[in-house]
């Protein structure tokens, strides 16, 4: 089955607009669309160009280094691959039930990880859409214009970031892929002295995340018709949620809701997370198309996130957040819309400065029993809600504790039909039609920057990639071509 | 009788007779780089990272025995310039992944990477292939990381009585093989308590089970250079330095 737009029924008679590598993602993809002469849209495709191979040089190696080496797939969460894969292991070394030390001290990494992405993606990569529009000067529509414009802003941006990272390096030995969490545990507890410096700075994160909400609802309420309907589209959603219903980005059961909100599964252990999702693949992208088996590829796909988890969840466990969470179910149409990833994403980092915040205050973080083993398994399954969404990780391993099969299911995969959708929808509302401009390109990249997509990569642009677009005639002679240097600016030849 | 002393940069170094250049730099706590010395086993003079200049001539300080009177240069340019590329060479010789490798931070190699500033490879990977060796129960064996300093060959020869652990091949083939009709591990009556399962200065020979369960920051090398362990590399016991 082709979804609409999604395959051309004459690709040869029509000409081809890339835009290749979409920026301010992380990682490499890139957008195609297939234009008639009157700038019809008759096929728009986003394609993941990167092969990494993970799944497969993981075979062989002893299982205790694959939290270690999985999270060199990301220079950006590599704490929630490490984490997916130590909660997989742990099935493998039959640690059912970690200790309290293990398990929070696992968590504020999380939170930390959690922090630190989002405050990322919507200071450094979403706001110069928001704050200065879609098609504004693309000299001034990046980060730097940020800075310039909006100098407070930014910094707090920069500092939420920040203070993310500090929360990491603190529990995992270091910002960026470090090694804190093993099979069965953790290998190291907080300090006093690092409780008591992370605690210095909590409350001040807790306020700057709460300015972060009000200015993320304020970007979305402000025209609220035009961002309810941008890139928007139907969909099933699934995350983790605890027993309780509540949201729990480290831990849960599978729940999924249809495109009304009703329930599709609810609790379901993860373990047996191939009896309700499937991985279909297609022969344009590197990239699977996950679906719900019991609905089939045409009609199972569904989306990862925040949107979805905020929506999906009964309540949030923290009071500020959950507060913040109510006037966004109560917003018109915004737990529905492709920019409500924004709001829904600043409402997750509030939560995470909050858990964080209670966590420090938690002795359990300082104990010193931190690994527990049990019964040894063959086959272990991770899930965890990484910034962008569902994450699955699935070893087998053999009796000489080598990993045998990995499959990994990252969240950026599960959103790969949705995000084809909103950039479908954003092309029949926008581009169909006219005649294609930089800033209607950017209306694509737009809705695929709303769900922060994670490309498997551990680089990112910051909207300066260069870029080439040119149309071509269908008797294949160059008739419009555009360029995107390196320092954003656009010219035509 | 007066005391016997050489000249190291510059330094007097005294010696007992019989002490090797290495050896009496090192008991005068002068650390000069290496792999395939272990204070506890004869010198080996292969991995030639302890080569210093001894009177004008390039010698591997670990066995050339030491003599009253010796110049010898060892932190200068262009010792350091031979010492980098020897590592670089190592570096791409295996399949050295210290990002995901659990010695990191407890490696020699690494640190000695460090301590030298190797800031790339330089040369081009070969990318062997070498399967990992995980049929013991309690010891992994990853090939990929050997660099044929053969201490555990004399670990388990000399010390274990076992003879686990041999060279094979020649040239650029030269290869650790396990003595075992199998060639597996888990074939041999290799023991983790074995001397030679405690000798391998890179991430070949390890422990199963244990690998990160050392948080960064409280490995071997995270609080100083392998320099500054001079200490841990003094000789144990008057030995005999000289013919490896």
């Amino acid at each position: 089955m082709s979804f609409d737009l999604e395959t051309a029924h004459h690709p040869e008679q029509l000409r081809r607009v890339a835009i290749d590598p979409v920026s301010r993602v992380e990682g490499h993809g890139k957008v195609t669309l297939l234009l008639d002469e009157h700038n019809r849209v008759h096929q728009v495709r986003l394609h993941i160009v990167e092969f990494r191979g993970f799944e497969k040089f993981i075979q062989g190696r002893p299982y205790w280094e694959v939290p270690v080496m999985v999270q060199r797939l990301c220079g950006i969460c590599p704490v929630s691959h490490h984490l997916a894969a130590s909660k997989a292991l742990d099935m493998i070394v039959g640690a059912t039930r970690l200790t309290p030390t293990a398990e929070k001290i696992r968590r504020l990494m999380h939170y930390g990880q959690i922090l630190q992405s989002h405050a990322l993606h919507f200071f450094h990569l979403a706001s110069p859409d928001l704050l200065f529009g879609f098609d504004a000067d693309v000299a001034k529509r990046n980060v730097v214009g940020v800075v310039a414009a909006h100098p407070e802003t930014a910094k707090k941006g920069v500092l939420l970031r920040k203070y993310g990272q500090e929360v990491i390096r603190m529990t995992a030995g270091k910002r960026v892929h470090g090694t804190g969490s093993i099979p069965g545990g953790v290998n190291k507890s907080l300090s006093a002295e690092e409780r008591a410096a992370l605690l210095k700075d909590a409350y001040q994160m807790v306020a700057w995340s709460r300015e972060a909400v009000a200015l993320a609802r304020q970007l979305f309420e402000q025209n609220a018709d035009v961002n309810s309907a941008f890139g928007r589209f139907d969909a099933h959603s699934m995350s983790l949620v605890r027993a309780d219903g509540a949201m729990d980005l480290y831990h849960g059961g599978l729940r999924a809701r249809d495109m009304k909100g009703g329930i599709l599964f609810d609790h379901f252990d993860y373990s047996r997370y191939w009896d309700v999702i499937v991985e279909d693949v297609k022969p344009w992208s590197y990239m699977k198309f996950p679906f719900l088996r019991a609905l089939g590829p045409d009609t199972g796909w569904y989306r990862v996130g925040p949107l979805a988890r905020v929506a999906n969840c009964d309540h949030i466990p923290t009071p500020l957040a959950d507060k913040e969470r109510a006037t966004f179910m109560a917003s018109p149409g915004a737990a529905g819309a492709t920019l409500g990833y924004h709001w829904a994403r600043m409402i997750e980092m509030l939560h995470a400065a909050e858990s964080i915040k209670d966590l420090l205050h938690d002795d359990d973080l300082g104990g010193s029993d931190l690994v527990v083993t049990g019964e040894r398994a063959d086959r272990g399954v991770g899930v965890i809600e990484a910034p962008r969404g569902t994450l699955i990780h699935h070893y087998r391993v053999n009796e000489n504790d080598e990993v045998t099969r990995a499959n990994l299911i990252v969240s950026t995969t599960h959103n790969n039909q949705a995000m084809n959708e909103a950039i479908r929808q954003v092309a029949r509302q926008h581009l169909d039609g006219q005649e294609i401009t930089e800033g209607l390109l950017n209306h694509i990249e737009v809705a695929i920057r709303a769900f922060d997509p994670c490309l498997s990569c551990a680089t990112h642009a910051l909207g300066r990639m260069p870029l080439e677009v040119t149309i071509v005639s269908r008797d294949g002679t160059p008739i419009d071509r555009m360029f995107r240097d390196e320092h954003g600016r656009c010219s035509r030849a | 009788m007066s005391e016997q002393t050489f000249t190291l940069d510059g330094q007097e170094i005294p010696f007992a007779t019989g002490q090797s250049v290495m050896q009496a730099a090192l008991s005068a706590g002068v650390f000069i780089p290496h792999l395939c010395y272990h204070p506890e086993f004869r010198p080996h003079g292969s991995c030639k990272l302890c080569t210093v200049k001894i009177n004008g001539r390039p010698a591997t300080s670990c066995t050339t025995p030491a003599a009253a009177g010796l110049e010898v240069e060892s932190d200068t340019q262009e010792i350091l310039d031979k010492r980098r590329t020897l590592l670089q060479m190592l570096l791409v010789e295996g399949n050295h992944f210290c990002p995901s490798c659990e010695k990191s931070g407890h490696c020699k190699l690494q640190a000695l990477g460090y301590e030298l500033g190797v800031m790339t490879p330089h040369f081009n990977h070969f990318y062997p292939d070498r399967p990992v060796d995980a049929s013991h129960p309690d010891v992994l064996l990853d090939f990929n990381r050997c660099i044929l300093c053969e201490l555990c060959i004399r670990a388990s020869a000399e010390v274990d009585g076992k003879n686990v652990f041999a060279l094979a091949g020649r040239g650029i083939g030269k290869h650790l093989i396990v003595n075992a009709e199998s060639g597996k591990l888990g074939d041999t009556d290799f023991a983790l308590t074995d001397k030679a399962a405690q000798v391998c200065p890179v991430g070949v020979i390890l422990a199963k089970r244990q690998g990160f369960a050392v948080p960064i920051g409280q490995r071997r090398f995270d609080a100083a250079p392998i320099s500054a362990h001079v200490d841990e590399f003094r000789p144990v016991a008057p030995q005999a330095g000289g013919k490896p």
